[in-house]
């Protein structure tokens, strides 16, 4: 069992509430996932700059004056934004991907868990209020969000195993039910040349999303190519810089809520989870069909 | 009329207030209000009371209801009326996979849609859908009724026992052992009365019958590969 939410605002008046109301949502849903928690947000960018969120089991050694160290040897502006165990690095988008090679000199230990212009991941073991404290979740403001409650059965509880999983720019993808044919898709997607960093199911999920759009597929085809090649239980929430979609498997058995308004799109688990969201007693809410591909863009 | 604030006073005190009415009581109706999705809400009753729930509710509503009539004035999650004995419970929106499963006794309606495996291994329980069900719907099903008004999911009535199914509209896939079957007069009569029961504006002869095909019943090498 597991918690997802997701909201995509069509309204851009409630883009300072996104992190609140996604908070809101995502604590509601510790019962489904008490072991840890994640969201991936994703703000305003500002044209030509990228970002990479990283995190670091020893922040306090890792973080310090990596700014400075990373800048001289990228030999651009690097600036980094310290959250709990995690930091926002920025510099010019046409040098992260070196930025993130350096990082693996500069500090072996640390983790990326997204890349992009957009898309920011925090993520980490605990009680879902506990990890929305510690990243002032509720302070955050974007125009799309998705969340997760765990509680594991394909791999440990650790911050890697924990979601969302972000394998390609400005990608993440959660999921609530269990992958059969992880390890073979996963042995498969190696030799494409596709990294995958841990044992888990659901990041092989993100990284064939990932390996099918590089390969020319929309989100949208990928996604109804996943119903294909992927074997087990899937309710899948994906995020891009400026969309949102939804996919269950054929079986169905893992719940899912959609709502939406005039103002946005909301995805929960349960009901439970939208039910503090403005206006949802006038929203439209429907149970997503199985094998259903749903996709919204900005 | 008793009025019950889930919120503020929490579902354990509900359902405790609820079970301790018996058929003697004069608290006869009562309103439950705010129950924002939550789980397991007006659950093993027992007595000849009306429940009303003022919006939608989370898993396993009105589960083994005995007796009680449950209206939820909204939808429901996964799960609702499970196992229920005897009584009714009315869904005024859509129901979450599983609706009616394994039901004994009563009627369920729902009138909206109800998803996945509705009516799974049902065992006498009548289920009124005034829209569509999802797949798997009445997968084992044993014994009662499940009309639909609208259309049904792939593989309905799967490895069925004797419960009669009666669909008006389209069937996405027959399961195994289920095939259409002769709507008889006394078919036309069952309709009649659980379609008026159930408040559902369709005529019985509208309805196809589907049923067992009774070949699944005991082991046959030749359909080793149904089972």
């Amino acid at each position: 069992m597991c918690g997802i939410v997701g909201l995509f605002l069509k309204d851009k008046a409630l883009e300072p509430q996104l992190g609140a109301l996604l908070t809101d949502m995502l604590i509601t849903m510790t019962d489904r996932g008490p072991d840890s928690a994640g969201i991936a947000i994703y703000s305003d960018f500002s044209e030509g700059t990228g970002k990479l969120t990283i995190q670091s089991d020893d922040p306090k050694s890792d973080f310090s004056s990596l700014d400075s160290e990373l800048s001289e040897a990228l030999n651009a502006e690097v600036s980094i934004r310290v959250i709990d165990t995690h930091a926002v690095v920025e510099t010019a988008h046409d040098k992260t991907a070196q930025a993130r090679s350096i990082l693996t000199t500069l500090r072996p230990g640390l983790r990326v868990m997204s890349a992009g212009e957009s898309i920011e991941i925090f993520k980490e073991v605990g009680l879902p209020e506990n990890v929305a404290n510690r990243f002032e979740l509720t302070k955050m403001c974007g125009s799309h969000g998705i969340g997760h409650t765990r509680m594991a059965t394909e791999s440990a509880v650790t911050t890697e195993g924990a979601h969302p999983f972000s394998t390609g720019p400005d990608q993440c993808l959660v999921h609530n039910g269990s992958l059969s044919n992880h390890n073979s898709l996963r042995r498969k997607l190696v030799r494409e040349g596709v990294q995958i960093e841990s044992l888990n199911d659901t990041e092989v999920g993100a990284a064939y999303l990932t390996w099918k759009m590089q390969n020319g597929a929309t989100l949208g085809e990928a996604l109804t190519s996943s119903l294909e090649d992927l074997d087990g239980f899937f309710t899948f929430v994906v995020g891009t810089k400026d969309g949102f979609g939804v996919v269950r498997d054929p079986i169905a058995c893992k719940p899912a809520v959609m709502a939406e308004t005039d103002q946005y799109v909301a995805f929960g688990s349960e009901y439970r989870a939208l039910v503090n969201l403005p206006g949802i007693e006038d929203a439209r809410v429907w149970e997503p069909e199985p094998a259903t591909v749903y996709f919204w863009n900005h | 009329m008793q009025t019950y604030d889930l919120e503020a006073n929490g579902l354990r005190g509900l359902n405790e207030t609820l079970h301790a009415q018996s058929g003697a009581t004069n608290q006869t109706a009562w309103e439950v209000v705010n129950p924002k999705g939550s789980h397991a809400i007006a659950v093993g009753l027992d007595a000849p009371i009306e429940v009303t729930v003022k919006g939608s509710t989370g898993y396993y509503c009105a589960g083994m209801n005995q007796q009680a009539t449950i209206r939820v004035e909204g939808s429901a999650g996964p799960g609702a009326a499970e196992n229920m004995m005897s009584g009714t419970v009315i869904i005024d929106g859509d129901a979450s996979q599983y609706a009616g499963a394994t039901g004994h006794g009563g009627l369920l309606v729902i009138k909206g849609n109800a998803s996945s495996r509705c009516g799974i291994s049902m065992k006498g329980i009548d289920i009124v859908v005034h829209g569509n069900i999802g797949h798997m719907s009445a997968f084992m099903a044993q014994a009662g009724n499940l009309v639909v008004c609208g259309d049904a999911g792939d593989a309905l009535g799967d490895s069925l026992y004797e419960a009669r199914l009666f669909v008006r509209g389209s069937v996405k896939s027959l399961g195994a052992d289920c095939i259409e079957k002769e709507l008889r007069p006394e078919h036309i009569e069952i309709l009649k009365d659980l379609l008026g029961r159930a408040g559902a504006d369709a005529k019985p002869e509208e309805f196809k019958r589907y049923g067992s095909a009774r070949q699944l019943y005991n082991f046959d090498v030749d359909n080793a590969a149904a089972y």
